[in-house]
């Protein structure tokens, strides 16, 4: 457990500080990416970790927040409303996707919530009127709370890193609550827990909605980052982009959809300065994980450095053993 | 007032009459075994007491109280407790966390996302007295994969039991037991105070026969015979369809 603590501790310190000792605005910016899509990715993870429920419709809720948000500012309102408005928009999307989706579950389940998407998706695409269609719609300023602005890089990161810690903190909360014990079970053995009393349904519902507050938190951050929303962040790559982060860092864990933020933000943004093909390379590293710790980078490492620890601490065995295969 | 009354249940599976104007009536504190060849219907008898599947026809009454349309996730509020014939727990956690899970499906807190469910004293302390029940309570840390076949079927028994039921429906709780497990949940079973009523469907006579004072038959989702122990046991209809011989 002080292990722990001291690993939170230094990670921290390390967030924390990072504008000092990762210099250049390229990276500061790139370090709030990695953060806002950690949100998302801990808002996915509620759904397809703890839930058992993989949706493949995410990216239309991230993107109804953001063009909300975008529509409210253009509107003439200021920041506070707009930011307001948004989030209650993303929650009554995500009320609706869950209304539906909740049908079914597995494969019904992808199949809605990819189907729902899709729709949005076309709509933000064609409904030129509301959406301005392939053009998008420009957000020009960032938001100034307690009258500090958010327009340098640095300043956004610290921002965008309160709102993560907070959403850490968040779930982290959730995960060890009765709440978020019965949605394990729910996954687990949903007609046990019916059979115990439980309101299976009740309980994906509202751990639909706590997925689409953190996811529709993330979209907000998105659009101040990018000052910019157009149809392509709605597309079913975005969705599946997400899924990727929770699953290559190892859904059902906290710091998993962290790491695989890191990872696909990383890759996304700093290696294909580098390599041209990095979709490929992208691609390889997720056939790495899938072979080498199918359960995901974070519970795999500590798989693996549990079985390393072991091997040398324990004692040197006869030589007859060692010689097997 | 009867714990539990069933009159002309009927369930079909397409034109399978899996349960046909079933009639059942458990006075308190009886301990009723179900016995009848596979596919008698017994499980889905079961399925349908707790509302997991709901009756072509029929009624079910809990303590004079018709609960038929009761949704299955109400009845354990109401005091009716099962376990499975198939054991169905939860394999990633530990022994102590499954029945604090049983547990907390009737407490208001099961909504709560705020509270660390480990530091609840009074559903800890629950969890391991329903754990001490059946004899668990040494090796209540213990993750649920590291547990033996029998482990598990006194952990299902422990779960029903800590939910404090007024009804208690045993699917099978011997089945594929050695003989020294079967003995240990006899013991569980026999501990039971007699303000639970209990209906039991076992196959394994020897031990089941004991444990019931009354005894259902049921064949092709009738019921065939019912009576005392000695009534059934005698029956010709009974060593017609399924004592054999």
């Amino acid at each position: 457990m002080s292990a722990r603590l001291i690993a939170l501790a230094v990670a921290a310190a390390a967030l924390a500080s990072l504008p000092y000792w990762l210099i250049g605005d390229y990276y500061v910016n790139v370090a709030s990416q990695i953060l806002f899509y950690a949100i998302f990715a801990l808002g996915l993870n509620i759904l397809a970790g703890y839930a058992g429920l993989v949706s493949l419709g995410h990216a239309a809720l991230f993107g109804i927040t953001a063009y909300a948000l975008a529509y409210t500012m253009q509107a003439g309102f200021g920041h506070p409303a707009a930011i307001v408005v948004a989030l209650v928009v993303g929650m009554i999307a995500m009320a609706v996707f869950a209304m539906l989706s909740l049908r079914a579950t597995g494969i019904g389940f992808i199949m809605i919530t990819l189907a729902l998407g899709e729709i949005v998706w076309g709509l933000a695409y064609r409904w030129i009127s509301v959406t301005n269609g392939d053009n998008g719609i420009n957000v020009h300023t960032r938001p100034t709370p307690f009258g500090l602005s958010l327009d340098s890089p640095v300043a956004f990161y610290y921002a965008t890193l309160i709102v993560f810690a907070i959403c850490v903190v968040a779930v982290a909360l959730f995960v060890r609550s009765p709440l978020g014990a019965a949605l394990m079970g729910t996954r687990d053995q949903p007609r046990r827990m019916n059979a115990l009393g439980f309101h299976v349904w009740a309980i994906r519902f509202w751990a639909c909605m706590f997925s689409g507050l953190l996811t529709a938190v993330s979209g907000v951050l998105f659009i101040y980052y990018t000052q910019f929303i157009s149809p392509q962040t709605l597309e079913l790559t975005s969705s599946a982009e997400v899924l990727l982060m929770v699953i290559s860092g190892g859904a059902g864990t906290l710091l998993g959809p962290i790491v695989g933020s890191a990872l696909v933000v990383i890759v996304k943004s700093v290696v294909s300065g580098y390599i041209e093909r990095w979709n490929m390379l992208l691609g390889f590293i997720f056939v790495a994980i899938v072979i080498l710790m199918p359960e995901g980078i974070v519970p795999g490492s500590v798989r693996l450095w549990r079985l390393a620890w072991r091997k040398m601490s324990a004692p040197p065995r006869p030589a007859a053993a060692e010689g097997k295969p | 007032m009867s714990a539990l009354t069933i009159s002309g249940l009927c369930k079909a599976f397409g034109g399978l009459h899996v349960t046909n104007e079933v009639n059942l009536d458990v006075a308190p504190g009886e301990r009723r075994l179900i016995i009848g060849p596979n596919g008698a219907g017994k499980t889905t008898l079961f399925n349908l007491i707790t509302g997991e599947i709901g009756p072509d026809k029929g009624s079910i009454y809990l303590f004079g109280e018709d609960i038929t349309r009761v949704p299955s996730r109400r009845r354990p509020h109401l005091g009716m407790a099962r376990t499975y014939q198939i054991i169905t727990l939860f394999p990633h956690d530990t022994i102590i966390h499954n029945v604090s899970l049983a547990l907390l499906g009737l407490l208001p807190a099961r909504w709560n996302p705020l509270i660390d469910i480990k530091r609840q004293g009074h559903l800890i302390e629950d969890s391991r007295a329903a754990l001490q029940r059946v004899g668990l309570a040494d090796i209540a840390e213990r993750p649920l994969a590291q547990t033996s076949y029998g482990e598990r079927r006194r952990v299902e028994i422990a779960m029903a039991l800590a939910q404090k039921p007024k009804v208690l429906l045993l699917d099978e709780p011997f089945a594929g037991l050695s003989i020294d497990e079967r003995r240990d949940v006899h013991q569980c079973l026999m501990a039971i105070p007699r303000d639970v009523t209990i209906v039991m469907i076992e196959h394994n006579m020897d031990v089941a026969l004991e444990f019931a004072e009354r005894i259902t038959l049921l064949h092709f989702g009738e019921v065939i015979v019912e009576g005392t122990r000695a009534e059934v046991v005698a029956d010709p209809r009974t060593r017609e369809v399924y004592l054999g011989h």
